[in-house]
């Protein structure tokens, strides 16, 4: 484990900066994001970003692949994404969001490998900063992540006046000689205190006791035919912000955009809220609100588990909490859904 | 640049355009280069065949794998894509991708077994392939029996080949059906899962079943009532699909995805499913 001045990281960072492009956490008009460093101001005072550490890797939009038409004859061409190649760090990732990317790469990383995910993981290096004030929307510890002890490529710390960092993986071995050029030995017992005060808000978090191993209790039939999904439902806009600010929601589209002179394919974002997703010719298999609002969390507390050795499909970072416009979430979901008995 | 990815496809070329039915047509497919199929199948497995502008879908392979020199998709007109593909001439260029899903148990579960396939009709598309992959492999299958309805006798899909072909061979057995009487029509009219009972199959056939929604659920109800089980019943499911292996997140019948699990499920596996499909 290594440390540097606070007031001396951007030593660090620019050391960094100087072999890949580094993202920080940055203020921006109504979050916190992560944008280049030296591009805005950096901060440390954020419980999370605004937007998950997956689009780094699974971005909102991207060009898959390109065709030219010409009369009864199609052409295929690469696409041209320039940001695929780009060798990237993201440092300050919550333990929820590292948490995610192992969820995701469970979808994406498994037979047949998607090529696009898998090159744009494989480029970045994930650098985790250990939470010091999680908020009241936070619930990760339900789901045996800890804020203080993130799981990425590299960790960082800040207590005190220092940043701390230790590097976890190979990946994250390259780092080292920029770390090493301008940061001091450090030791972890260093940090035992603001871990345990940290551990101390955790303990008090409204959500943290969420009742989980009741949900793995029960049958997927019995959960899915839960006369409550009209009840938690009900309120529903289907609006997508859930699944747009999740950094475990998965699904995508692949739509088209005629330039004039091509055709180029994109795989994008979509979501499971939405009355089409699943709209057919011949019908749509999810007609209303209720049953897209059962598939999202039927998708991450009993589908995802059953297909991944029991793990579920949310990391607990507490975004939908705190952006649903009518206050439905996960957390709401698994307490009314661990009661079991009646709709009330 | 990335140029292999299961979501690239590969080119293919329309060699030749049956017209079947007033909304049914079979396409001839193979690649672009002209020298064979795109690419090996197990019957029952589909691929997502796509018109750069209009769109992609899915379409189960018609036709069977032991087809050395082309693959047939019987598709009916029911949207953008498919319309688009029903103006089209021979030597359009399409884009293809494939094999996906799993196949009916030609190797496994059926092997050995008289065979009772149903169908209602689009639903003979994916089991034309199973069904001409057993006459190709004869001896190792018992006894075949075919039961295949439509609206009336201009929408019995690949009704030429059914006459001259399957009709004409020992150890199969063909029953058609129309919902309709029909001038110029001699054969069976009524529904198809009220002349399944009729036809009083003995029960230790194993059933390939595939049709509108509706037909399955009756059929298979009918099938119960005759004293068939769940376990000797195969099926294949559609759902709205994208990306074809199991990570686009739409085509999900509780934990499991009809485009990688499926589309072939047995009757007593999609019980085990919510009935969402």
């Amino acid at each position: 484990m290594k440390k540097i001045k606070l007031s001396n990281a951007s030593a660090l960072f620019e050391k960094i900066a100087e072999t890949r492009n580094l993202y920080v956490p940055t203020k921006c008009e109504h979050s916190v994001e992560f944008k280049k460093f030296g591009e805005g101001e950096l901060t440390y005072d954020y419980v999370n970003s605004g937007r998950s550490v997956k689009d780094f890797y699974f971005p909102q939009s991207e060009n898959i692949v390109d065709f030219k038409v010409d009369g009864k004859n199609i052409e295929i061409l690469p696409s041209v994404e320039e940001d695929l190649d780009e060798k990237y760090v993201v440092f300050g990732v919550r333990a929820c969001d590292a948490a995610s990317t192992k969820i995701l790469d469970r979808v994406f990383l498994t037979d047949p490998v998607d090529s696009f995910y898998k090159t744009r993981r494989e480029n970045g290096i994930i650098v985790s900063l250990a939470c010091t004030r999680p908020a009241e929307t936070c619930f990760c510890t339900a789901f045996g992540i800890d804020p203080t002890e993130p799981d990425a490529d590299a960790c960082a710390w800040i207590s005190g006046d220092y940043l701390y960092i230790e590097c976890n993986s190979d990946k994250a071995n390259e780092l080292c000689a920029a770390i090493d050029s301008v940061c001091e030995d450090a030791d972890a017992s260093e940090l035992t205190e603001t871990k345990n005060n940290t551990k101390k808000i955790l303990d008090k978090l409204p959500l943290a006791d969420l009742p989980l191993d009741k949900i793995s209790d029960k049958e997927l039939k019995e959960l899915f035919y839960s006369d409550k999904w009209l009840h938690m439902s009900e309120a529903c806009l289907g609006c997508g912000t859930c699944t747009y600010v999740c950094p475990t929601c998965q699904c995508y589209d692949i739509r088209e955009f005629d330039t004039g002179h091509g055709v180029k394919r994109f795989r994008c974002w979509d979501s499971c809220m939405y009355s089409d997703f699943t709209k057919m010719a011949h019908g749509n298999p999810r007609l209303t609100q209720t049953e897209r609002f059962r598939q999202r969390f039927m998708h991450k507390l009993v589908y995802y588990p059953n297909n991944n050795e029991g793990i579920f499909g949310c990391v607990g970072c507490g975004r939908c909490v705190a952006s649903c416009p009518v206050s439905k979430n996960i957390a709401g979901v698994i307490r009314e859904l661990a009661k079991g008995g009646k709709a009330e | 640049m990335i140029q292999n990815d299961t979501l690239i496809p590969m080119l293919g070329v329309v060699t030749d355009i049956r017209i079947d039915t007033p909304d049914v047509k079979t396409f001839r497919v193979v690649s672009a280069d002209g020298k064979g199929k795109c690419f090996e199948h197990m019957p029952g497995q589909c691929a997502m065949l796509s018109i750069p502008g209009v769109g992609e879908a899915m379409f189960s392979i018609t036709s069977s794998p032991t087809n050395t020199e082309y693959m047939e998709f019987s598709i009916k007109k029911c949207g953008c894509l498919t319309n688009w593909l029903h103006l089209m001439d021979v030597g359009q260029q399409i884009t293809i991708r494939g094999p996906y899903g799993n196949a009916f148990p030609v190797d496994t579960a059926l092997k050995g077994q008289d065979l009772l396939f149903i169908a209602g009709g689009i639903g003979l598309a994916p089991l034309r392939s199973v069904i001409n992959y057993c006459r190709h492999y004869r001896d190792r299958y018992g006894k075949i029996d075919i039961v295949y309805g439509s609206r009336s006798m201009d929408d019995l899909v690949d009704y030429k080949e059914i006459i001259d072909e399957w009709m004409n061979e020992a150890g199969v057995d063909v029953h058609l059906t129309i919902d309709r009487p029909q001038d110029g029509w001699d054969g069976h009219v009524g529904f198809v899962p009220s002349y399944v009972k009729e036809l009083e199959f003995p029960t230790n056939k194993t059933v390939l079943l595939c049709g509108p929604p509706i037909m399955i659920k009756f059929t298979l109800q009918g099938l119960m009532e005759m004293g068939f089980s769940k376990t000797q019943v195969f099926t294949t499911m559609e759902l709205k699909m994208k990306c074809g292996v199991g990570k686009c997140g739409r085509c999900n019948i509780g934990d499991k995805y009809v485009c990688k699990d499926g589309p072939v499920f047995r009757c007593d596996e999609l019980g085990e499913l919510p009935d969402e499909y």
